[in-house]
């Protein structure tokens, strides 16, 4: 994902929004037929094609009940990209939030606010089921994400990711 | 983490001319608005303009003006010019370092090293911008706002 910045004098991003500035773009839910999209775009991001980790997460996040989005734009009705996310709730002591798990843009539409408005439906929806904070985990290398959500205002929060090797 | 006064002055001039993006302003105002030595500041533009970061402009009104793309360039970018901020270079080693210990300390050393690495080298002067407007005080003089 890339350039997904917001541009200058486009700072009326407003929530319920993303159709009525004036473009063609929109966010909606996620459909069946958008995973051969979906699987594409994210193995063009990652190198790695997953098509049975995406099909299970579309199974778990159509399920209603707990408050879980995955949110596909669309930009003239063409696939322009993708975000997934989630409230959770006591987590590693956290009181409830919205986890943004994954995010991606299609190449050809970067540059273009295409995962602005993505990030601005997520946080809207997070609003509508009653969290104030949004959060997300990425890879210290991966620049080009970590830029991108820090154009959105995020910064370091208060938990620190810790691993081991299990030898 | 403490960053040394050249590279202070780095931040300080590019943001400022970033942020006024297409005019000019002079060594002065620059030097005048974060109270730092204009001597030091101009040591400071030399480097900048060499980098391309910023350019000169000649003549009447002439000063400085911002010359990068302020939606890809970084802090690191910036704080790079003036000072290596990464771990340092495996063949040098400090006493104790093939301890145990020495080895441990370098880990977290390492660790933290980049840490701030990904932090500075994801803050693109755009979005650093956009947070110093956030933080600006009211009736604060000069222009931090949004680069276009």
């Amino acid at each position: 994902m890339s350039g997904v910045r917001q541009k200058a004098g486009t700072s009326a991003r407003t929530a319920a929004g993303l159709a009525d500035q004036g473009d063609t773009f929109r966010a909606r839910p996620v459909i069946e037929s958008d995973l051969a999209a979906i699987t594409g775009l994210d193995k063009v991001n990652t190198g790695k094609a997953k098509p049975k980790y995406w099909r299970s997460l579309y199974e778990r996040y159509r399920t209603p009940g707990r408050p879980r989005f995955f949110l596909v734009g669309e930009s003239g009705g063409v696939f322009a990209g993708f975000i997934i996310g989630e409230v959770r709730a006591w987590e590693f002591g956290s009181p409830p939030c919205g986890w943004v798990f994954a995010i991606g843009v299609v190449p050809e539409q970067r540059v273009q606010n295409v995962g602005s408005r993505l990030f601005d439906e997520l946080c809207r929806q997070f609003k509508q089921a009653g969290v104030d904070k949004i959060r997300t985990m990425l890879a210290r290398q991966d620049n080009l994400v970590m830029s991108f959500f820090r154009s959105q205002g995020m910064m370091a929060g208060p938990f620190i990711e810790l691993e081991k090797s299990l030898d | 983490m403490k960053l040394q006064k050249a590279t202070r002055f780095g931040l300080y001039a590019t943001l400022e001319l970033a942020a006024n993006a297409g005019e000019q302003l002079s060594a002065g105002d620059i030097a005048e608005k974060y109270a730092v030595s204009i001597n030091h500041l101009a040591k400071v533009l030399r480097t900048l303009g060499r980098a391309r970061v910023i350019e000169s402009v000649r003549g009447a009104g002439g000063g400085y003006r911002f010359a990068g793309n302020a939606r890809r360039m970084t802090l690191l970018n910036i704080i790079e010019l003036f000072e290596d901020i990464g771990p340092p270079a495996p063949e040098i080693e400090d006493p104790g370092e093939e301890t145990g210990v020495g080895r441990a300390l370098q880990d977290v050393l390492v660790e933290i090293d980049e840490i701030s690495r990904a932090t500075l080298g994801s803050i693109t002067i755009e979005t650093f911008l956009n947070m110093a407007r956030r933080l600006k005080r009211p009736g604060e003089a000069g222009g931090v706002r949004a680069a276009e």
